[in-house]
C-alpha cells in the first residue's frame, strides 16, 4: 500500500484531515500561550477537560462531540480561574497552583468516569479515550465541529490581532492605551481552552500539551514577527497532524495521538538545530568563525603597528616574533591571511626564516579595524 | 493482628493509601517550596518511557531494578528540561511542556510495538488500580503480602530517612539556596537527588493510585500545610497527616458511592486544600479578609480624628466638625459615617459637645502623631 492509496482510504482521511484541523487549531492559538509563559496552563487545561467530558455526557446522556466539548471548555475555563485564584489569594506560586488544580481535576474526572461507568450506559465506553487519545473514533460530524472551532478562532484572531499583540508583548503599555487587559487575558486563556478542547479526542489528555506547545517553539525559531510565527506554526501543527495520522495508517496498530508529538517533537528538535540565526547548529558556526576571525584580526593590526612604528608600509615582520607577541602559532592563521590578500609572505636575508608583510589590501582593512575599534588617526 | 490485617482488603487498600500519601507528601513538602511543581509532574508522565525501556531490557515490570530505572528516567526529564531551557531558545516552562510529552508518546509507541499484552499498559500507569492491591502478593515469612505494600513501606521509610537525614540541607536550600551554595551544601545535588526519590516513588506509587493521582498526594497536601504553617518541620507533619486522612476518608466516600477509590482519595486532599485555603489562620482567604477589614476599619477612625483635629478651634469648627460635614466633605454615606462616628465614640477618641464633635485627649494625641510625628 503507498502513501496515495492511504489518502484514498476513507477512515483515513476523515482522521487525517480531523488532524490537520486540530493542528490548525492549535498552531493558530498556541503561540500565544508560549509567548505568555502560559504553556504549563494548557497541560492543566487538558487534564481539566476530563471531568467536563463525563458531566457533558451525563446531560447529554449520550457520546455527542459538542455536549462533550462544551463541558470540557466550561471545567476548563473553570480550571483556568481556580489556578488564578489561588495565585492571587494565597502564597502559592503559579506553578504549585497549576499542580494543584491539575492533579485535583483530574482525579475529579476519574471520580466522574466511574460514576459514569454504574450508570450503565452503553455508549460511555468511549469516554476512556479522550485520556489517550483515539483518532480512529472521529466521525464524519465532528469535523464539521473542528472545523466550526478552526472557524471561530481564526475570525477571533484576525478581529482581535492588535490587541491579543499588544497585551502578549506588553501588557503594562497596553493597559495604559486603555484596553481591558484583564478581559483580553481571559479571552485568551478562554481560546486556549477551546484549542485545548479540540484536540483531545485526537491526541488525548495527556499529550494535548505538545500540540500546544510544540509547533510555537518550533515556529519561533524560523519566524520574526508574531504574525509569521502564527502561519509557521500553523503550517508545522497540520503537518505533524497530517504526517502523524498518516503513519498511524501504515503501522501496525501504532496511536495516532503519540505519532503526532512524536513527529512534531522532531520538528522542534530540527528547527531549534538548523533554523537560520537562532539555531543551534548556526550559532555553533558563528562561533567557530569568530574563534578564526578575531586572532587574524590581531595578528593584522600587529602587523600594521609594526609597519608604522618603523616608517615603512613594507616593513617584513619576523615569523617568530609574532608568535611570541601573540603567544600562539600564528603560521596557519598568517597561511589563511595570505589567502584573502591580506598579507603576503617575504625572505628577508640573511635570515631564512619566514617574514611577513602586509599587502595594500591588508593596510586598508587594517585602518579600518583600528578606525572602527576607535583610533580615528591610524 | 497482623493475619486479619493481611486477610483484610479494605485494610491493605487503605494502608496502601496511607503510605502513598505519607512517602509523596514528605517530598511534596519540599517540592512545592522549591517551586518544581510541574516539574514533579513532568516526571510522573515520562516514567512510563521508563518502565518501557526497562520491561524492553531486563523483562521485569516491577521491583527494586524498576524502581531505578524510573529514578534514572526522572534525572533524564529534569537534564532534558534544563538542557532546552539553557538554550535560552525556549523557557522552560515550555520546555517542560515539550520534554514530558515527547517521552510519554515514545513510550505509548514503545507499548504499542513490542507489549501487546503485558501487564504494563497507559492505563495502569496513568490511573492505576488500589482495589486490586490485594490480589498481587508474594510470599514473606509464611503469609502472603501485597506486593505494593512491600515494594511502599521500604520507599516510605527511605524517604522518611532522606529528610531526617538532610533535614538541615534541604530546609536551606529551599529557603535560600544561594547561602547552602556559598556554605558549600551542593543545593543542585541535593535538587537532583529530591528529584530521583521523587520518580522511585511514582513507579512504586503508580500500581496502586497512578501517576496522577500520585501527584495530588504530592503537591496538594504540602501546599495545604504551606497555607497553615510558618514552620518546616509542622509543614511536614500536617502535609503527612493530610495525605493519610485523606487516604482513610477518600477510601470510606468510595467505597459508601462505588468510584475510583484513588480519584476519592485525591478529591479528598482537595477538599483539606480549599479548607485550609479558606480558614488558614494567617494566611487564609478570611484571615486575609479580617486583616484587611480591620486595617481599613483603623484608618476610618484615622480619618475622622484627623479631620477633627485639622478644623479644630478654628474659624469653620462649626462647620466642618459635625456630621453632616463627614457625609459631604469627606463622602461617607449616613450610615458609614454614623457608624464612624460611633466607633470613635466607643475609642474614647471622640466626645459630643452639643452637636459638635470634639477630640479628646486620647483622640488628639492618635491625631497628632498621624499630622505632626515630628512632636513626639
Amino acid at each position: 500500500m503507498t502513501v496515495f492509496d492511504l489518502f484514498g482510504d476513507y477512515t483515513i482521511r476523515i482522521v487525517a484531515a480531523g488532524a490537520a484541523l486540530v493542528g490548525l487549531i492549535s498552531g493558530l492559538l498556541g503561540p500565544f500561550a508560549v509567548l505568555r509563559r502560559q504553556s504549563l496552563l494548557g497541560a492543566t487545561l487538558s487534564h481539566a477537560a476530563l471531568p467536563g467530558i463525563c458531566i457533558g455526557f451525563l446531560i447529554a446522556g449520550s457520546r455527542d462531540l459538542p455536549s462533550l466539548m462544551a463541558g470540557a471548555l466550561a471545567t476548563g475555563v473553570l480550571a483556568a480561574l481556580s489556578v488564578i485564584v489561588i495565585v492571587r489569594r494565597s502564597r502559592l506560586k503559579s506553578d504549585a497552583a497549576l499542580g494543584i488544580v491539575l492533579s485535583l481535576f483530574f482525579a475529579a474526572g476519574i471520580v466522574l468516569l466511574t460514576y459514569v461507568a454504574q450508570t450503565d450506559n452503553a455508549s460511555q465506553g468511549g469516554l476512556n479515550s479522550f485520556l489517550f487519545g483515539q483518532a480512529a473514533a472521529t466521525l464524519r460530524g465532528d469535523l464539521l465541529v473542528l472545523g466550526a472551532v478552526a472557524m471561530v478562532a481564526g475570525v477571533l484572531v484576525l478581529l482581535f490581532w492588535k490587541e491579543m499583540k499588544l497585551v502578549t508583548f506588553d501588557p503594562a503599555f497596553a493597559a495604559s492605551q486603555g484596553l481591558p487587559v484583564a478581559g483580553i487575558e481571559a479571552a485568551m486563556t478562554t481560546m486556549i481552552a477551546l484549542a485545548v478542547v479540540a484536540g483531545l479526542q485526537m491526541v488525548g489528555v495527556v499529550l494535548m500539551v505538545s500540540m500546544i506547545v510544540a509547533p510555537a517553539v518550533a515556529a519561533r525559531q524560523w519566524a520574526t514577527s508574531l504574525a509569521g510565527m502564527v502561519a509557521i506554526a500553523v503550517l508545522m501543527g497540520m503537518a505533524g497532524g497530517v504526517i502523524g495520522a498518516v503513519l498511524s495508517a501504515t503501522g501496525r496498530g501504532l496511536s495516532t495521538g503519540p505519532l503526532i508529538v512524536i513527529v512534531l517533537s522532531v520538528i522542534v528538535l530540527l528547527s531549534l538545530a538548523l533554523a537560520p540565526r537562532r539555531g543551534l547548529l548556526w550559532e555553533a558556526v558563528a562561533r567557530q568563525r569568530r574563534r578564526r576571525t578575531v586572532p587574524a584580526q590581531q595578528v593584522l593590526t600587529t602587523l600594521y603597528h609594526l609597519a608604522a612604528s618603523h616608517g615603512r608600509t613594507d616593513y617584513p615582520s619576523e615569523q617568530g616574533m609574532i608568535d611570541t607577541h601573540h603567544r600562539m602559532a600564528t603560521a596557519g592563521l598568517l597561511v589563511g591571511m595570505e589567502r584573502s590578500g591580506l598579507v603576503r609572505r617575504v625572505t628577508h636575508a640573511p635570515e631564512a626564516t619566514p617574514h611577513w608583510q602586509l599587502t595594500d589590501h591588508g593596510r586598508v582593512e587594517a585602518e579600518n579595524l583600528l578606525r572602527a575599534r576607535g583610533f580615528p588617526d591610524a | 493482628m497482623l493475619d486479619a490485617f493481611i486477610a483484610s482488603p479494605p485494610a491493605l487498600i487503605v494502608a496502601t493509601g496511607i503510605l502513598v500519601g505519607t512517602a509523596s507528601a514528605l517530598l511534596g513538602t519540599f517540592l512545592v517550596l522549591r517551586g518544581k511543581s510541574m516539574l514533579t509532574d513532568a516526571i510522573s508522565h515520562s516514567i512510563l518511557f521508563g518502565i518501557v525501556m526497562v520491561w524492553l531490557v531486563t523483562s521485569q515490570t516491577e521491583g527494586v531494578i524498576q524502581i531505578i530505572g524510573a529514578a534514572l528516567t526522572g534525572l533524564l526529564t529534569v537534564a532534558l528540561t534544563q538542557g532546552l531551557s539553557r538554550t535560552r531558545l525556549m523557557r522552560d516552562d515550555a520546555a517542560i511542556g515539550l520534554v514530558f510529552p515527547a517521552l510519554f508518546a515514545v513510550g505509548i509507541v514503545l507499548l504499542n510495538v513490542y507489549a501487546r499484552n503485558v501487564h504494563i499498559d497507559q492505563h495502569t500507569v496513568l490511573l492505576g488500580e488500589i482495589s486490586f492491591v490485594w490480589l498481587d502478593t508474594a510470599e514473606v515469612g509464611g503469609r502472603n503480602v501485597p506486593v505494593a505494600l512491600l515494594v511502599l513501606l521500604p520507599m516510605t521509610l527511605v524517604n522518611l530517612a532522606f529528610v531526617l537525614a538532610f533535614y538541615k540541607e534541604l530546609k536551606l536550600s529551599s529557603f535560600d539556596p544561594g547561602l547552602a551554595a556559598a556554605l558549600g551544601f551542593l543545593p543542585g545535588l541535593l535538587g537532583y537527588a529530591l528529584l530521583a526519590l521523587v520518580s522511585a516513588t511514582a513507579v512504586a506509587a503508580f500500581d496502586a493510585v497512578g501517576v496522577i493521582l500520585f501527584l495530588a498526594f504530592v503537591i496538594v497536601p504540602a501546599s495545604a500545610a504551606y497555607l497553615l504553617t510558618d514552620r518546616l518541620w509542622l509543614m511536614l507533619v500536617m502535609a503527612s497527616v493530610i495525605a493519610i486522612l485523606s487516604a482513610i476518608l477518600g477510601y470510606l466516600l468510595a467505597v459508601r458511592v462505588n468510584v475510583s477509590i484513588g480519584g476519592m482519595m485525591a478529591l479528598v486532599t482537595g477538599v483539606f486544600f480549599v479548607l485550609a485555603f479558606l480558614f488558614g489562620p494567617r494566611h487564609g482567604l478570611i484571615a486575609q479578609w479580617a486583616v484587611r477589614r480591620a486595617q481599613a476599619k483603623r484608618n476610618e477612625t484615622r480619618t475622622l480624628v484627623a479631620h477633627l483635629y485639622n478644623h479644630e478651634a478654628t474659624a469653620g469648627e462649626s462647620e466642618e466638625n459635625v456630621t453632616r460635614a463627614l457625609i459631604e466633605h469627606l463622602g461617607w454615606n449616613r450610615q458609614k459615617a454614623r457608624a464612624i462616628v460611633l466607633r470613635g465614640l466607643d475609642l474614647a477618641l471622640v466626645h459630643r459637645q452639643g452637636h459638635l464633635l470634639a477630640l479628646t485627649e486620647l483622640g488628639r494625641a492618635e491625631a497628632r502623631a498621624i499630622l505632626e510625628p515630628w512632636r513626639g
